[in-house]
C-alpha cells in the first residue's frame, strides 16, 4: 500500500507540472501585460523598461522558472493588474464558496444517486428503475446552466420561494447545489445501477444467499461494497468536471466563488487572476484523483498490486 | 461515459426478485420508440441546419427595434408574424434557434473529429506498440483528465482568440483522452487476439496490422463514443458562447441566446426557455442515437 501510494504521488506531482507549465504557456507567453498596464501614451522605451521591470523579456524557460518557485515557495500567483492587489488574496476569498457549493452538489448527487441506483438494480424494470432511467436520459442532455436559469424562474420569479443570486443566507445555497447537482447525478446513477447488477449476478452473492444471509445483508455487505468502487473512483475522477460545473453555475446564480472570479477576471483580462484560479481548481482534482486511487486501493486491494 | 454505463444485458441477479415478462417487453417497446424519438429528432436538426434559409421565416440578424421582445404567436400578446417571439433587439427568435441550430452542428461535427483523429492515432499506437510511447500517452491522457475541461477549453479560446475555427480547435483539443483511452484499451485487448497475432506472423507491415485488423474492429465502439460526444460538444459551445468566450454576437449561437436572454428573465421568461430547450433536444436526440447505435453494434452491451 505505501508503494502505491508514493507512486501514485509522484505522479500527481508530474501531473501538476506538466499543467502549470501548459497553462503557463498558453496564457501568460500569449498575454501582453504591458497594453493592459500601462497608459496609452507610454512609447517603445517605456514598453521596454516595463518589460525588462517584470522579466518579460528573459526567455520563456527562465520566466517560467520563477513564476513557479513563487508559486510554490511564496504562494504568490503575482498581483492582479486590475485589483492591483495579490491574486492569492482574491482567490483566498472565493475559494471556500466554491468548495462549499461542490461538496454540497456532490454529496446531493451521491445521496440521490445510491438509493435510486441500487433500487433499480435489484428491482429491474419497476417504475423506479424507469424513473432512474428518464432521469439519466434527461440529465445528460440537459445544460446545467439552462436548468439553473429553468430553476430561477420557476422558483425564484414566479414562485417567489427562493432568492435566485447571492451568497448571504443558506437558501441562497439551495437552487446553486441542485444545479450542479444535476451535472453528476446521472453518470453516479449509471454507475451504481449497473455496479449493483454487476455485483448481484457474482457467484459469491449466490452463494452467500444459499447459505441463508439475509437479503438486506447481501445487499449492503456483500454487493453494495464492491458496487462502490466505481463510484469512489468517478467521483474523484469527476470533481474536476465537477469544479467546471461549479464555474458555470456560479456564473449563473452570482456565487462569489473561483468560477465567477475566474470569468469576470477573463473579461477584463486580468490573467494573473485567471492562471490562478486554474491552477488551484487543477490542484484540487488532482488532489481528488489522488483521494479516489488510494481510497478504491483500500476498498479493493486487488488494485494496489495492479 | 459508455465504457463505465454498459452493462450485460442477460445479467441474472442472485435475488428474488424477477421482473415480470410485460415489465420487460415494455422496456424494449420503449427503447425502441426512444431509438426511432432520437432519430427523427437528429434529421430535424439537420435538416433545420442545412435548410436554414428556407425553414426560417426572417432574417436572423434582422432587427425590428419596434416588435422588440413581442412574446410567442401561442401566448397573450404574441403575433402571428413571429412564431417564437423576438428578442431585445427584436430579430426573430425562431429564425434564430433555426440557425443556431447550424453553428451547434457545424461545431459539434468538427471538434468530435478533431478529438476523434488526434485521439484515436494516439491510442491505437499507445496500445499497439506499448513500451514508452503507451507510457506517454497514458501519461498525457491522465494530465489532460485532470485540467478541468470548461477551465482548459476557456484558457485555449483566450490564448487563441474566439472565433468559430478557435472554439472547434479548443473543444477538440480537450476532449480527445477519451478516444485515447478507449482506443487504447481496446487495442491492447485485439493486438493479443490470433488474428493479429497471424497477421504478425506473415509478415504484414503495422501500417497495415493497425488499418485492417486493428482499425475496422475498433469502428464501431468509436462512433459509438463520437455520437454521444458529439451531444457533449455541442453543450459545451453553449457554455463558452454562455460565459461569452464563445460564438461572439449577433451571431445565432444558442448559448449567446441564452445568456442574453438570462438579463431579461425577470419579465420575458421565454427569451432563455427557449434556445436552451433547443440545446436539449438536440443532445437528448443525439444520445438516443447514439444508445441506439450501442445496442445495433453489440446486443449484449444494451442497458437493461
Amino acid at each position: 500500500m505505501r508503494n502505491y501510494i508514493i507512486y501514485k504521488l509522484l505522479h500527481a506531482i508530474g501531473v501538476a507540472f506538466v499543467i502549470s507549465m501548459v497553462s503557463f504557456i498558453l496564457l501568460f507567453y500569449t498575454a501582453d501585460p504591458a497594453s493592459m498596464l500601462l497608459p496609452e501614451t507610454a512609447d517603445a522605451a517605456d514598453i521596454a523598461a516595463f518589460q525588462k521591470d517584470l522579466g518579460l523579456d528573459q526567455p520563456l524557460i527562465v520566466q517560467y522558472g520563477r513564476w513557479l518557485a513563487r508559486i510554490v515557495f511564496e504562494g504568490d500567483f503575482g498581483n492582479s493588474w486590475v485589483a492591483k492587489i495579490p491574486a492569492s488574496e482574491l482567490i483566498g476569498v472565493a475559494l471556500w464558496p466554491t468548495l462549499k457549493l461542490a461538496l454540497i452538489a456532490q454529496l446531493i448527487a451521491t445521496a440521490v444517486a445510491i438509493p435510486l441506483g441500487m433500487v433499480s438494480a435489484v428491482k429491474r424494470y419497476s417504475i423506479i428503475d424507469n424513473i432512474t432511467t428518464f432521469i439519466v436520459l434527461v440529465g445528460q442532455a440537459m445544460p446545467l446552466f439552462w436548468l439553473g436559469i429553468m430553476l430561477m424562474i420557476v422558483f425564484g420569479v414566479f414562485l417567489k420561494w427562493l432568492p435566485t443570486s447571492g451568497s448571504e443566507t443558506w437558501l441562497h445555497l439551495i437552487l446553486p447545489s441542485i444545479t450542479l447537482a444535476s451535472f453528476t447525478l446521472p453518470l453516479n446513477m449509471r454507475l451504481v445501477r449497473s455496479g449493483m447488477l454487476e455485483v448481484l449476478s457474482q457467484d459469491y452473492v449466490r452463494t452467500a444467499r444459499a447459505k441463508g444471509v439475509p437479503r438486506s445483508a447481501v445487499l449492503m455487505k456483500h454487493a453494495f461494497r464492491n458496487a462502490a468502487i466505481p463510484l469512489v473512483t468517478v467521483t474523484g475522477v469527476q470533481f474536476g468536471a465537477l469544479l467546471g460545473g461549479a464555474v458555470v453555475t456560479e456564473t449563473v446564480f452570482a456565487w462569489p466563488g473561483l468560477g465567477r472570479l475566474a470569468v469576470e477576471s477573463i473579461q477584463v483580462g486580468d490573467f494573473p487572476v485567471v492562471q490562478g484560479v486554474v491552477l488551484i481548481l487543477s490542484g484540487f482534482t488532482i488532489l481528488a484523483n489522488l483521494a479516489a486511487d488510494i481510497g478504491a486501493a483500500w476498498i479493493d486491494p486487488r488494485i494496489r498490486f495492479n | 461515459m459508455n465504457d463505465v454505463g454498459a452493462e450485460a444485458q442477460s445479467v441474472e441477479t442472485h435475488l428474488d426478485y424477477k421482473p415480470s415478462t410485460m415489465s420487460i417487453v415494455f422496456k424494449r417497446m420503449w427503447q425502441l420508440r426512444m431509438g426511432v424519438f432520437g432519430f427523427a429528432l437528429v434529421l430535424a436538426l439537420v435538416l433545420a441546419a442545412i435548410f436554414a434559409p428556407i425553414v426560417a421565416t426572417h432574417d436572423p440578424l434582422e432587427q425590428d427595434i419596434l416588435a422588440r421582445l413581442t412574446p410567442p404567436s401561442f401566448l397573450e400578446g404574441g403575433e402571428d408574424a413571429y412564431f417564437l417571439g423576438t428578442d431585445q433587439l427584436g430579430r426573430d427568435l425562431y429564425s434564430r434557434i433555426i440557425y443556431g441550430a447550424r453553428i451547434s452542428l457545424t461545431i459539434g461535427l468538427s471538434a468530435v473529429l478533431v478529438s476523434m483523429v488526434i485521439g484515436v492515432l494516439l491510442g491505437l499506437s499507445a496500445g499497439y506498440f506499448g513500451g514508452k510511447i503507451d507510457a506517454f500517452v497514458d501519461f498525457s491522457v491522465n494530465a489532460m483528465l485532470a485540467f478541468p475541461f470548461i477551465l482548459l477549453a476557456m484558457t485555449l479560446v483566450i490564448a487563441l482568440g474566439a472565433s468559430m475555427e478557435n472554439i472547434i480547435i479548443a473543444l477538440g483539443l480537450s476532449n480527445w483522452p477519451i478516444f485515447a483511452r478507449v482506443t487504447r484499451i481496446e487495442t491492447m485487448k485485439l493486438r493479443e487476439q490470433e488474428f493479429v497475432l497471424a497477421a504478425v506472423a506473415q509478415g504484414l507491415s503495422h501500417a497495415r496490422i493497425i488499418l485492417k485488423h486493428i482499425l475496422s474492429n475498433l469502428a464501431a465502439p468509436i462512433l459509438v463514443i463520437a455520437t454521444v460526444e458529439i451531444a457533449r460538444a455541442i453543450i459545451r459551445e453553449t457554455f463558452l458562447s454562455f460565459l461569452g468566450l464563445g460564438i461572439q454576437p449577433p451571431t445565432p449561437s444558442w448559448g449567446l441566446m441564452l445568456a442574453e436572454g438570462r438579463d431579461y428573465m425577470l419579465t420575458v421568461w421565454w427569451l432563455s426557455t427557449l434556445p436552451g430547450f433547443a440545446i436539449f433536444l438536440a443532445a437528448l436526440g443525439i444520445n438516443l442515437v447514439g444508445d441506439a447505435l450501442r445496442d445495433l453494434f453489440d446486443p449484449r452491451m444494451r442497458k437493461g
